[in-house]
């Protein structure tokens, strides 16, 4: 009889401190912010959408490599000789052409780990994260520079140089194989 | 099992006349409301009682361990970090100590603070969506409310510190993904002082209310030789007042240098074991991890997290067992090595599945109601369960 | 009827030129449309209220957008939304039972509007036995809560219309049981008569007569009305968490927007009935006050009970099944037959 009399008084004693706290949080601000008129500024760490500053880019694949997920995918094309492609703004040369820099940001999981390895810093996470589409397509982000008549150029002269490459080292071969003969 | 072993059910049918009655097979999940993502378990049911309950896993599964033998070392750190998606810090942690002990590295003092410091914030995160989602597996709806708006504090710590909300992707091997910039230290402490009354609040409007005690008190009671069996760990081995902890019991990374105690249920509102006590553990835990927080940023040193962060990952040939006390368990990752760029096979111990298959055992003879008492103070984030 | 059949003869002279039976119908009609479209405005600003109750409660600020203030045409755009939206009749389901269902339960719950006293002179329906008749009518929508969740052929569906029937049976007791001490009180069954037994200033309502016993038949009508209208923490019969959405998981559509506003409807029937019977209905506290009109006295005091109503909802967790038993049968009931009791006694004295 006491219990139950005590379960009854602790349930009302219970019930009205709860809906003190409830009542008391009425009158608190809200703490939601209306978010497409109010923005949170993010902090500067913020990994949202990845960013690739090409001109720095030399090429390395670091970031590739890195990539638990593989969005990333470069391609790139060796400079002729007496061309000069500048230099990266930490002061490395650049060798090679990079004709395709895509991004995949659908696949991408946010993990930052492409960031760390650049030689060049030229990879970076931005806290840009209103990039929500309606075509997937459009997730692919491109940051290569080259128009696709240069980059066929490029191609078509790589595999030019592969060939008379080929065809030298063919000759070579062929005098390499029979140099043994005449030292014997 | 033996039957003797299990508890008695609570509600003993008495059919009058052996009137014939039919059990209702019910598919609870992998749609419902309250199973904690997308877990399925075949209910029979006799009314409202229960009289088996069958928990079906597995639609959440990303072979993770499938995975974790195609990438390298270093790359699987993003995945563990799915793995258990509410804390994900203590996951990193465990698989991180784990390579670190292989590779025999020392880490940095400083790393090892911030390692710390996050790991407990994460747990307190992590318990505090334990606490309010069980508030609304009750029928609470406030208390979540309450409980997000301050894990959202905790979540704009991290972002500070790693720029992730969720997915941190910050312990590496060897130390820290970034240092902790000037002035975070104080955040974090700040937050600490702002937390400890938010958690009288929600004491006030759930932990003691009447209505609450009465649902979970008594309720889904796990006996400690039953929990033990069952290879439960965390706060649900912890509820039924068995004091493990591997925080204390097999310290890692710098716990040993800590002050705090290991929370235990002792059955206040009911029996031990009970489901009133695991909630209260987590409650309790979070005041220990506030402790552990500003003991650490006390003792942090300044200093390059970064400097032993190793340029390449050499794991040697070996296995590890590696086990951390994550805010569901023991987390365990089994590490097995043969020299290479990525690992011949990782093995994840993880604790929410041991936790969940004690379910059919406890769940005959209770409500409906009481065995969506009983999922909520298990805890379970299938993320983990189905890896 | 009478007084108001007087009033719409004041108003439409025209009326009273017609055959006896025809007017008392089109006033019947006219009231019953009436009726309609105050719930549904009712239900529209009570799901709006509600949203930005709860919202502060959890410091957030609720719907913001639809209509410029606060929000205040987010009701009105679900509506639409709504209205719109494809009619979903599960394939397995008893079609007529499944359809007619809704209706049911919002028949019943706006049957009970007519014998509420709005101000002095108008009250739809003046009956005698007013009390009796809304204890008897608001037992009905059970009825159609069973149809529904049976027809629905979902099995938790079926769960919630077996808790409800449970559960409205059993709170039917407390809640008659507390009007009954009123009625003790009062010696009437007449709605507009408990009103006007109740003028003068505020000590003399219902709630401060034999004090405490009159105030503690409020609690006990309070709690157990908000178990007649399944509201936390006695929502059991759609328990979210539990079953899904119980008796109206598989309703969409207008077919659920009558179960939500036959639910909101619900509330206010029990807040109106608390206000006639303990809180003077449409008089003012104090004489004074006399010059603000019966209707908006009789609004506020329902509504402020709504809102304590959705407050409570806001707090608390949900009972389980046996102790919402428990607290029906051990608890209110014996404590409501206590006070029938103390008041019968004291009335003798």
């Amino acid at each position: 009889m006491k219990d139950y009399f005590r379960n009854i008084y602790q349930a009302i004693v219970t019930i009205l401190i709860g809906m003190g706290v409830t009542f008391r949080h009425l009158f608190v601000h809200a703490v939601t912010i209306q978010y497409p008129h109010v923005k949170r500024e993010l902090p500067a760490r913020s990994r949202q959408k990845l960013f690739v500053n090409i001109d720095d880019c030399i090429g390395c694949f670091q970031c590739a490599r890195a990539c638990p997920v593989d969005c990333i995918m470069i391609e790139t094309v060796k400079a002729g000789k007496d061309e000069d492609l500048g230099e990266t703004s930490n002061g490395q040369k650049k060798r090679l052409h990079v004709v395709k820099f895509d991004i995949d940001m659908a696949k991408c999981c946010y993990c930052a780990d492409c960031v760390f390895p650049c030689p060049t810093e030229c990879i970076y996470m931005t806290p840009d994260y209103e990039f929500a589409t309606y075509d997937r397509n459009s997730l692919l982000l491109h940051f290569a520079k080259y128009s696709p008549e240069q980059v066929k150029a490029l191609h078509e002269r790589q595999e030019k140089e592969a060939l008379a490459k080929a065809q030298a080292a063919k000759i070579k071969a062929a005098a390499g194989t029979k140099k043994p003969e005449s030292e014997t | 099992m033996n039957k003797s072993n299990l508890p008695p059910s609570r509600f003993e049918l008495e059919v009058p006349n052996k009137l014939k009655t039919e059990e209702m097979t019910l598919s609870m999940g992998p749609q419902h409301p309250s199973t904690h993502g997308v877990l399925q378990i075949i209910l029979k049911t006799d009314g409202e009682i229960i009289d088996s309950a069958d928990p079906r896993i597995g639609y959440l599964h990303r072979c993770f361990e499938k995975h974790a033998e195609n990438v390298t070392w270093h790359q699987v750190i993003p995945y563990t970090d799915r793995l258990d998606y509410i804390a994900s810090m203590n996951n990193n942690l465990g698989y991180v100590i784990g390579l670190e002990r292989m590779m025999k590295l020392e880490v940095n003092e400083r790393a090892e603070h911030l390692r710390v410091i996050v790991a407990e914030l994460n747990r307190i995160a992590s318990h505090l969506i334990a606490l309010g989602t069980y508030g609304l597996d009750i029928g609470a709806f406030t208390p979540f409310l309450y409980t997000f708006r301050d894990r959202e504090r905790i979540l704009d710590l991290f972002e500070e510190i790693c720029g992730a909300r969720l997915l941190y992707n910050y312990i590496w091997v060897g130390g820290v993904a970034y240092d902790a910039l000037p002035g975070w230290r104080d955040k974090v402490l700040q937050f600490c002082d702002y937390f400890l009354p938010k958690i009288k609040e929600y004491n006030d409007l759930l932990t003691f209310n009447k209505i609450f005690i009465d649902r979970t008190a008594n309720v889904g009671v796990i006996p400690a030789e039953l929990a033990i069996n069952y290879g439960m760990s965390g706060p649900g081995l912890r509820g039924s007042g068995v004091p493990y902890d591997l925080r204390k019991i097999d310290p890692y990374s710098i716990y040993d240098r800590f002050e705090f105690d290991i929370c235990t249920g002792r059955g206040e509102m009911g029996t031990v074991g009970d489901c009133w006590d695991r909630y209260w553990v987590r409650v309790a835990e979070m005041y220990e991890s506030v402790k552990i927080i500003r003991q650490a940023c006390e003792a942090m040193p300044d200093g390059d997290a970064k400097e032993t962060v190793p340029r390449n990952i050499k794991v040697p040939a070996g296995e590890y067992y590696m086990h951390t006390e994550s805010p569901r368990g023991e987390l365990g990752y089994y590490i097995i090595s043969d020299g290479g760029k990525t690992a011949n096979r990782i093995k994840v111990r993880s604790p929410a599945y041991s936790n969940l298959s004690i379910l059919s055992s406890i769940a005959p003879g209770v409500m409906i109601a009481d065995l969506v008492a009983i999922i909520g103070s298990l805890d379970i984030v299938l993320g983990e369960i189905d890896r | 009827m009478e007084p108001i059949i007087k009033v719409f003869f004041n108003f439409i002279p025209a009326l009273a030129d017609l055959p006896n039976w025809l007017a008392v119908t089109l006033i019947g009609v006219v009231l019953a449309v009436g009726t309609f479209l105050y719930i549904a405005v009712f239900t529209l600003f009570g799901v709006w209220l509600e949203r930005k109750i709860s919202a502060h409660m959890q410091d957030r600020l609720g719907p913001m957008e639809v209509g410029g203030w606060h929000g205040w045409a987010q009701t009105i755009a679900d509506t639409i939304k709504l209205l719109i939206k494809e009619d979903i009749v599960p394939e397995k389901s008893d079609r007529f039972l499944y359809k007619f269902a809704p209706y049911v339960v919002f028949t019943a719950v706006m049957a009970a509007f007519a014998v509420i006293p709005w101000s002095k002179k108008f009250i739809p329906a003046n009956l005698n036995v007013g009390l009796l008749y809304i204890i008897s009518i608001s037992s009905l929508g059970v009825i159609g809560i069973l149809m529904g969740g049976w027809a629905s052929n979902n099995k938790w569906s079926l769960y919630g219309a077996m808790r409800s029937a449970a559960q409205m049976v059993s709170y039917e007791i407390p809640v008659s049981l507390s009007l009954i001490s009123v009625i003790l009180i009062t010696g009437t069954l007449d709605m507009q008569e408990i009103v006007y037994r109740q003028s003068g200033t505020l000590f003399s309502w219902n709630i401060f007569h034999y004090f405490p016993f009159a105030f503690l038949a409020f609690i006990i009508y309070f709690i157990a009305s908000l178990a007649e209208a399944n509201r936390t923490p006695f929502d059991l019969p759609e328990a979210e968490s539990e079953l899904v959405a119980g008796f109206h998981t598989e309703y969409s559509g207008m077919r659920w927007a009558f179960f939500m506003l036959s639910e909101y409807a619900n509330m206010f029937v029990v807040s109106a009935i608390s206000a006639v019977v303990f809180f003077g209905g449409w008089q003012a506290p104090f004489g004074f006050l006399n010059f603000i009109p019966g209707p908006i006295w009789f609004l506020g005091k329902a509504l402020i009970l709504v809102f304590v109503q959705m407050w409570i909802r806001w707090t608390l967790p949900r009972l389980r099944v046996d102790q919402l038993m428990y607290t029906a049968w051990k608890v209110l009931t014996p404590f409501s037959f206590a006070l029938v009791l103390f008041i019968a006694f004291w009335k003798v004295l």
